[in-house]
């Protein structure tokens, strides 16, 4: 039975429809994002006065996106913790509506990820000397390598399988072929074959850090998005359904001596958010899960509470987690980071995409669905990470 | 000779294992208030927050708690080991580190978890600090 707060919810939201833009800044992807997220909720520029941003954009942060949009917020939150910024701001927003601090907050991204060629998984020179680099630059670790060393733990540990890894990016390239704005960004980020995939192809792409192969790893696009959370107040006079926020957890994990690299940040996150929420995890509807890589799914359906640790491969297993396959959760009905939209920080998609299956607009609709769960992951998952849980609900 | 990127000084929290590591010294520390070992090295126990750490020495031997081989790295440095396996090794003293297994045929078939390791210094061409790295039992 769900919680029956209804202090804040999801009243706008706004996913930048390109993948790749080369004539626009990252501030403009914001400004213009937060606009029509807005207008979606039918509320207006003058009516924000809580801004979230992760340091994200040009000369943006604390400092600079209030005045780059003229806006004069009575909160600014510049939560940034990688991918899941916007799991943690969603948190701190609810809080500042509960204490009254704002009314209407803003989350906003924008990325030039993928025009300005930054190579975020695989590496790169670094100058950098702290305590952490001057342990790690000489062995050659990248971000990649990173989350495949969590894979091969998981696959000595429990006995998983290539196969079942592969299972998620199937499912998801499932999902991103019914959403055009995936198709696009396929196409525009030149992928090779825009189409549904089997779990051969998966297998057969080339290797990046092994087990990981190119298909389970995100794309690298442009892009951005906006989100506006309202006060319960604000979201019974908004132009679509309100989606109610029930639930949040926050949470970091990071490698240290003897502990457990197959289990993730939200094994602490989510118990705290569902307990919040008042909902158990075999009660939602629509997971969406910060899919970096598919191992990264595998580890968080597992530590999210959906099945017992070690067994996602059967939980995964034949395209079960298909908007279309009753009886289980829909799993990154949008197509994911893997096959619709990856700019660096994916938290906000997560989010944008729940908010959609809630209203009964994603392209690939669960009929009736009423629970979902937003994780998102920010760092890098065998090293140090953050992960962010949010329960919301339909109206 | 390899050439991969120097740590970069100064540093007051890694300096002393580099400076160990000219000696051919693994070094780790123990916490003198709780026991408790830390690695990667710090100025305070990560367990009870004491400054009172005591660096130790290490036997270098431990065994891969996991690994990846990775095959695309846009940092020139690395351009040419080939393909080559990170891991985290947990060494005998209960440290955990990121390092390289080196001297197999194949990394993407001769390294696995639970694997027997033992420490070797290589030299760079980049720097003066020899580069631990980690060899098959």
């Amino acid at each position: 039975m769900a919680s029956q707060s209804r202090t804040a919810a999801i009243v706008g939201m706004y996913e930048w429809p390109k993948r790749l833009d080369r004539d626009v800044s990252a501030m403009q992807i914001k400004a213009a994002s937060i606009s029509k997220a807005l207008e979606d909720a039918g509320l207006k520029w003058s009516d924000v006065d809580g801004l979230y941003d992760a340091n994200d954009g040009e000369g943006g942060g604390g400092l600079g996106l209030a005045p780059y949009l003229g806006l004069k917020p009575t909160v600014i939150d510049t939560t940034a913790v990688g991918g899941t910024a916007y799991e943690f701001q969603t948190a701190h927003a609810l809080a500042d509506i509960a204490s009254g601090k704002c009314n209407v907050a803003v989350l906003s991204y924008g990325s030039k990820a993928a025009s300005q060629r930054i190579p975020i998984g695989t590496g790169g020179a670094s100058a950098a000397s702290n305590w952490q680099s001057n342990m790690e630059n000489p062995y050659g670790h990248t971000l990649v390598s990173s989350y495949a060393m969590v894979a091969s733990r998981h696959m000595y540990q429990y006995g998983s399988t290539p196969e079942q890894l592969a299972e998620i990016a199937v499912t998801t390239r499932y999902h991103a072929m019914r959403n055009p704005q995936a198709v696009q960004a396929m196409n525009d980020l030149q992928f090779q074959g825009v189409n549904e995939i089997s779990i051969e192809d998966v297998l057969e792409s080339r290797m990046i850090a092994d087990p990981l192969h190119l298909l389970e790893c995100c794309m690298v696009s442009d892009g951005g998005g906006a989100l506006v959370i309202a006060s319960g107040d604000v979201a019974r006079n908004t132009r679509k359904k309100p989606v109610w926020i029930l639930g949040s957890g926050q949470a970091t994990k990071y490698r240290e001596n003897k502990g457990d690299i197959t289990t993730s940040a939200a094994a602490q996150s989510a118990p705290i958010a569902f307990g919040e929420a008042q909902v158990r995890p075999d009660e939602i509807d629509i997971a969406m899960i910060y899919d970096s890589f598919t191992i990264t799914v595998a580890v968080m359906l597992e530590d999210l509470g959906f099945c017992k640790k070690g067994e996602f491969g059967d939980f995964v297993a034949g395209g079960r987690l298909r908007f279309d396959r009753p009886g289980a959760l829909a799993l990154n009905t949008d197509g994911g980071g893997l096959s619709s939209n990856h700019p660096g920080m994916r938290g906000l998609f997560l989010l944008l995409e729940a908010t959609r299956q809630l209203r009964g607009e994603s392209t690939s609709q669960v009929p009736g669905a009423k629970l979902a769960v937003a994780h998102g992951n920010g760092g890098y998952l065998g090293h140090t990470h953050c992960g962010g849980t949010i329960i919301l609900a339909a109206d | 000779m390899p050439n991969r990127p120097m740590p970069v000084f100064p540093e007051p929290d890694t300096q002393a294992f580099w400076e160990a590591a000219k000696r051919h010294e693994l070094t780790y520390q123990q916490c003198n208030s709780c026991r408790g070992v830390v690695f990667t090295p710090r100025a305070h126990c990560t367990a009870c927050g004491s400054p009172d750490l005591a660096i130790k020495v290490s036997r270098g031997e431990g065994e891969v708690y996991t690994y990846s081989v990775v095959r695309q790295n846009r940092n020139p440095s690395f351009a040419d080991l080939g393909a080559y396996a990170v891991a985290y090794i947990d060494l005998d003293e209960g440290f955990r580190m990121l390092s390289n297994v080196v001297g197999v045929n194949d990394p993407t078939k001769d390294v696995h978890c639970g694997q027997r390791v033992r420490v070797e210094w290589e030299k760079q061409e980049s720097g003066d600090y020899p580069i631990p790295v980690f060899r098959p039992i």
